[in-house]
């Protein structure tokens, strides 16, 4: 069978089988196996791509090439790593009594489907079914996040789903005026709104309009990535919801978004004036990337801080892509995906440190190193790499970012420096004592599984060092679509 | 000056009712009054399309109407009718903004949308181009509904009219958006009703209200 169909397929039917048999003994090795297929299938999806090149499926409803093929294969894979990771962690939150079974159905049901979002948005042409597949992506995160049903954890779900709603309507706004701008070239077909008709059209797209309608794409989208002034669901989604959804919060539905904002950006280049899409993403995003560091330093739960640190992680990488041209959008993606890895582990290993400790409290969670080495080594490699220490790769990626700014964009240096810099200073300083340190803790019923975290830490370290070359290959590609 | 089509000046008339009714649910406080309003402007919207269907020829649009008038005139209204019940929700207490500040906001936000509108529908070729305004209008009338309101369900009603500003925005511009995407749209929405539905219940339970100013303990302290 098709790899594309199996990659959509798998998790949607299991999403739907999950909801039917969620509570049955085998529901768990449902969702793992469900979780390795789509990993697979995109695996291979990915190969039939990068050796055959861009291809459509299903008439032109679908398109794939090496941009998204890309995002699609870290989809998955994370998606597979935190399947991995949620069999012992939920067993040990209903063993603690946190969770029923019910819930447990609930949430292995709507994880899949949610996977089936993402992968839907990443792979559609149309780019009005993107806007559907995003929408649907917060619906059905929307109750996984009020998991716990604890007062807190429901006001989270309840910001969300309004700020998101009401970032996506804008977006909505923002495709409808799209379509009006290009049903004026490419006529009253079904067409208008497949993203390939547009980007070979892009340059006869009537300005006003498309200016317009990035702004409002922007923003709409900017929602879900995180962007300042609307990023507030952002820390509270990722703090009160389950440990696994934070992770795939952070590691895929911000990558999702802002992909989508990048193929935008892509039609809105050819038909507005030069550098307008760039310098606006490079605005949203400094001063995302500035507020969230600030906000660092202030936060008392562990879960809190590292979900700022994404808001900052996004902020950057909006920052890269502004700046445009093949050596930032190659260096956008790099970091990308290495936050993606480096911040899911990082999650990995504070779900398993809150659980040992049983808080997310940072000043209560002390000692890692002696309860368990190994949750504590994660957590430490995980801060050294998230915050950009050489050998990982988001150093070689932040190196390329500001190497590139101080070439083009020297006034925003300082800047740079400045919020890595405190955002550095907070994180470390927070982490450290949690690490090493005195301690009193429990043993968890299950033993956690630790492994995911070393492999994405694995990873993002190789690719710090060595970079294979098929890989090179394929992101200086997908960086020279961007433009 | 020429005196405009039937047809013209129908869909004229359906938006200002579209705009009439975003500012009366903008003043209505009680909550199954509020539901009402939005099965009327929902029809409103459905009639419209309607018109500009007929005398556009645009077929598909035809669809479009059908599912407005399933979902936002019968289905949508019928599921919050039902919540209001199960929840037993009876008088909204008074926003954060009174009444007439709110409308006074209102008229400012309907001045700024019909200038951003402007340019946008000069350059349109569709017969329902002047009421861009109206809709983007609407857009915004909802929008400040959905802050000044103090309870979960009239904030979701409020989200769901920006869904109806939105669509007469699409209709108005581009004779609506094609017929998969629109099916979309509507899948989600109802998803989303069905799946607050859910969540009312949950909160009702934690909290014994709907009053969302329960739900401002998550703040940067």
């Amino acid at each position: 069978m098709d790899a594309l169909v199996l990659t959509l397929a798998i998790p949607l039917a299991s999403g739907l089988l999950l909801a039917l048999f969620g509570e049955r003994g085998w529901a768990p090795r449902l969702n793992l196996a469900a979780s390795l297929g789509t990993f697979l299938a995109a695996a291979l999806l990915t190969v039939e791509v990068v050796a055959g090149g861009p291809r459509f499926a299903f008439g032109e409803a679908f398109f794939i090439d090496s941009m998204n093929v890309f995002f699609v294969a870290l989809t998955a894979f994370v998606g597979l790593t935190t399947s991995i990771f949620s069999g012992p962690y939920m067993r040990n939150e209903r063993s603690h009594g946190r969770l029923t079974a019910a819930r447990l159905r609930l949430y292995k049901s709507m994880f899949q489907l949610f996977m089936f979002t993402m992968l839907a948005a990443l792979t559609t042409n149309n780019l009005g079914i993107l806007w559907v597949a995003m929408e649907a992506a917060t619906l059905t995160t929307v109750l996984l996040v009020s998991l716990y049903r604890t007062p807190a954890s429901l006001e989270a779900a309840w910001k969300y789903f309004i700020l998101c709603g009401v970032g996506i309507a804008q977006a909505l706004f923002g495709t409808i005026l799209l379509y009006f701008a290009a049903e004026r070239v490419l006529g009253e077909t079904g067409n208008a709104l497949l993203w390939t008709h547009l980007v070979s059209v892009r340059g006869q797209l009537e300005p006003v309009v498309m200016a317009l309608s990035f702004i409002f794409l922007l923003v709409g989208y900017g929602t879900k990535v995180g962007l300042a002034p609307l990023h507030n669901w952002l820390p509270d989604a990722h703090a009160e919801g389950p440990t696994p959804v934070s992770a795939v919060l952070s590691g895929l539905l911000l990558n999702v978004a802002l992909y989508a904002i990048l193929r935008v950006k892509v039609l809105a280049d050819g038909a507005t004036a030069p550098g307008f899409a760039g310098d606006l993403m490079m605005g949203f995003g400094l001063l995302t990337l500035l507020l969230a560091a600030f906000f660092l330093s202030r936060q008392k739960d562990i879960k809190r801080l590292f979900a700022y640190s994404s808001i900052e992680h996004m902020g950057l990488i909006t920052f890269a892509f502004g700046m445009g041209g093949p050596v930032a959008n190659f260096a956008g993606l790099l970091h990308m995906s290495m936050h993606s890895l480096t911040k899911s582990a990082i999650f990995f290993a504070v779900g398993h440190a809150a659980q040992k400790c049983g808080t997310q409290a940072m000043e209560d969670i002390r000692g890692l190193m002696r309860i368990n080495p190994v949750i504590g080594w994660g957590l430490m490699l995980g801060t050294l790499a998230i915050l950009g220490l050489p050998p990982f790769g988001v150093f070689a990626s932040e190196f390329m970012i500001l190497t590139h700014a101080m070439k083009h964009h020297p006034w925003a240096t300082p800047v740079l420096l400045l919020a890595l810099g405190v955002a550095f200073a907070a994180i470390f300083g927070k982490v450290q004592p949690m690490v090493f340190g005195d301690t009193h803790a429990r043993r968890l019923p299950h033993a956690p599984a630790i492994t995911p975290v070393f492999v994405h830490l694995a990873l993002v370290l190789m690719l710090g060092l060595w970079m294979p070359p098929y890989l090179v290959r394929w992101f200086e590609e997908a960086a020279r679509m961007l433009g | 000056m020429i005196a405009a089509p039937l047809s013209l000046q129908l869909i004229n008339l359906f938006a200002a009712v579209i705009l009439l009714l975003a500012f009366a649910m903008l003043a209505q406080r009680r909550v199954l009054a509020l539901v009402n309003l939005f099965a009327l402007q929902g029809l409103a919207l459905c009639l419209s399309t309607l018109v500009v269907a007929a005398t556009s020829g645009q077929a598909h649009l035809y669809g479009s109407a059908a599912l407005t008038l399933a979902l936002k005139v019968v289905l949508l209204p019928w599921i919050l009718h039902r919540l209001v019940r199960k929840l037993q929700v009876k008088a909204d207490v008074e926003g954060l903004v009174n009444i007439p500040a709110t409308m006074l906001i209102g008229v400012a936000l309907v001045i700024v949308a019909f200038n951003v509108a402007l340019p946008i529908s000069q350059m349109a070729s569709t017969i329902g181009r002047g009421t861009l305004g109206i809709a983007l209008a609407s857009v915004m009338l909802a929008f400040l509904m959905m802050i000044i309101r103090t309870k979960a369900i009239p904030q979701v009603i409020g989200f769901l009219a920006m869904e109806n500003g939105l669509f007469l925005a699409a209709t108005s511009a581009t004779y609506g958006m094609p017929m998969v995407v629109e099916l979309g749209i509507a899948l989600d929405v109802l998803v989303g009703v069905i799946i607050l539905g859910v969540f009312f219940f949950q909160i009702r339970d934690q909290f014994d209200s709907l009053d969302i100013r329960h739900l401002e303990k998550l703040k940067e302290r």
